[in-house]
């Protein structure tokens, strides 16, 4: 028996680890049909339904189809993500990786992988939908698409980091899509995904703004607006990218502390 | 150095002490069990080993670490096979394994796992469509993937039929002649008899009794009994030299049904956990 210690190979880095998650969390989540179903496309179908109401011309289409994605992507993060960590509680899934030398970091980024991938598939699915059914225009120039990725990258990571911290408030399935779902749902409304937020009473708008939706919404509309020009219908009749990108790195930080300091690997654990 | 060594493990649920100073030293190789009636305190000890639950009192090494303490490097010496586990659904058994192959820094063969556990036909099905004794088997691979110092088995054969026990008992020998460590769990006394070098028995969260197989709660020098028929009623006599009283018999003839018997490890078991 060689009990050598030193002389094992090294363990595999925690990104690496984290990249093979990313890869077995995307295997599973679409080898569930309820996720496509639920989850993946129901953007694509909201915009389906909600568009033949309020869409009557091009700039809403535009308008419309930024705040869906913003949403979905924050549905997939944040509800979804939250989530399938309680279920993960639940079904032994952290209970053995907490066994094995694989590293919370790595589960993390598995996590990441896993939302970044489903929300880039549900905003290209929403985009099909918004150029066929109501002539959404793609921006075109580098620069929208820029502010596209780093808008959509931090309020992924801001959504997600929030929504593994709640799942420490649910015990289990069942119990969790209240946990989530209240929230955002309150959030969607008081961030003018199905009202402009320049509609609401100040204080909701106040509300609002403390939270990650509003900013990620704003900044997609940002991206989709015909011209800058509509960003005088924004609540400060501008697009405050800076500012976005304050509240969503605020967020991170935030979502980061409480991690830190409430994730649970089982429910026993105490 | 011993695999395990433990020193008045104390823990207590909301003022219920599920453990109550308990001590315990494994050695490197062997296969020890700890015995013990459902609500012993066996799976929370072993959980506190394992560095799943945190402990209230007590100095607890595991391959010389403290298990509260444990990093990845340690984690990845340990082998812990889940009891009741029902992730991984959508995945085939071989996805399953491979990916917690990838894990470790040098792994086992997944196919010769699958191939141990007795999975290979089942290799390409989806782990939520195995019967509850095939997904144990692959908690097992799951468990041993990482080539493990050190197997922890909490009740691995609950709930199996007598085929699958004895196959997995095959499967625990194995493991155990490759030379590495089992701490095994159970409320089956013949488990405990086929597959451990030494049995604790738990009991109130105390350990009530050690040794081995054979010689636990003093079974080995226990008086034997010789038991006969005779004159239309059995007679039996305890004594420490049955060879002896049985020749002192067989000078009166035969003795019809003759038997000899030790307390079996049942009776022991028994008298120790009332
Ligand atoms: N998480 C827990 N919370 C409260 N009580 C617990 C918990 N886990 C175990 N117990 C109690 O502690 C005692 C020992 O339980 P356990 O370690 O599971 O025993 P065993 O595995 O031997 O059946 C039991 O009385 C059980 O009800
Ligand atoms: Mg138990």
């Amino acid at each position: 028996m060689t009990t050598a210690t030193t002389t094992r190979p090294a363990l595999p880095s925690p990104l690496r680890l984290g990249l093979a998650r990313g890869g077995s969390e995307l295997r599973e989540f679409f080898r569930q049909k309820e996720n496509l179903i639920f989850t993946v496309s129901l953007p694509a179908v909201l915009m389906l339904l909600l568009g033949t109401v309020y869409v009557k011309e091009a700039a809403a289409a535009q308008m419309f189809a930024a705040s869906m994605i913003g949403a979905g992507i924050i549905s997939t993060s944040f509800v979804g993500l939250g989530m399938s960590v309680v279920g993960d509680r639940e079904d032994g899934t952290l209970k053995r990786l907490r066994g094995t030398p694989m590293p919370f970091t790595s589960y993390f980024i598995g996590k990441i992988v896993l939302v970044f991938v489903s929300s880039l598939v549900e905003a290209a699915l929403l985009a099909v939908v918004g150029i066929v059914r109501f002539d959404l225009q793609l921006p075109t120039s580098l620069d929208k698409w820029l502010t596209f990725a780093w808008v959509f990258s931090l309020g992924v990571i801001a959504c997600s980091l929030i929504g593994v911290a709640l799942s420490a408030l649910a015990k289990s399935t069942k119990t969790a899509a209240g946990v989530f779902n209240l929230p955002y749902v309150v959030l969607q409304f008081l961030s003018g995904v199905f009202i402009m937020q320049s509609a609401l009473p100040e204080s909701l708008r106040t509300v609002g703004s403390f939270f990650p939706l509003k900013w990620v919404c704003q900044g997609f509309r940002s991206v989709f607006a015909l011209d800058d020009g509509y960003a005088v219908m924004e609540a400060a009749g501008s697009w405050e990218l800076g500012r976005t990108a304050l509240v969503l790195g605020a967020w991170t930080v935030i979502g980061l502390v409480l991690v830190a300091r409430t994730f649970r690997w089982s429910n026993t654990s105490r | 150095m011993n695999a395990i060594r433990v020193r008045g493990l104390t823990k207590a649920y909301k003022g219920h002490r599920a453990v109550a100073g308990v001590d315990l030293d494994v050695a490197r190789g062997e296969v020890f069990a700890v015995l013990g009636p459902n609500g012993a305190g066996k799976t929370t000890s072993v959980e506190i080993l394992e560095g799943h639950r945190d402990r209230d009192g007590g100095e607890v090494s595991v391959l010389g670490v403290d298990p509260a303490e444990g990093g990845r490097e340690w984690r990845s010496k340990l082998g812990i096979v889940l009891q009741s586990a029902t992730d991984a659904a959508t995945l085939t058994v071989r996805e399953a394994v491979r990916h917690y192959a990838g894990y470790y820094a040098d792994p086992r063969d997944p196919e010769e796992v699958i191939d141990l556990v007795g999975l290979t036909e089942k290799a390409k099905a989806r782990v939520g469509t195995l019967s509850g004794g095939q997904r144990r088997r692959l908690d097992v691979a799951l468990g041993i993937i990482g080539r493990p110092e050190l197997v922890f088995l909490d009740e691995p054969t609950t709930g199996f039929d007598p085929e699958a026990r004895r196959q997995f008992w095959g499967l625990v020998k194995r493991l155990a002649a490759e030379g590495t460590t089992i701490l095994l769990t159970t409320h089956y006394l013949d488990e405990a008899e086929a597959l451990a070098d030494r049995v604790a028995v738990l009991a109130g969260g105390r350990i009530v009794a050690e040794g081995t197989p054979r010689t636990l709660g003093g079974r080995a020098n226990a008086d034997a009994t010789v038991r006969y028929l005779a004159a239309g009623g059995y007679t039996e006599i305890r004594t420490s030299e049955p060879a002896k009283t049985i020749a002192e018999l067989a000078r009166h003839g035969e003795p019809a049904e003759l038997t000899v018997t030790r307390p079996s490890l049942e009776d022991v078991y028994l008298e120790l956990i009332k």
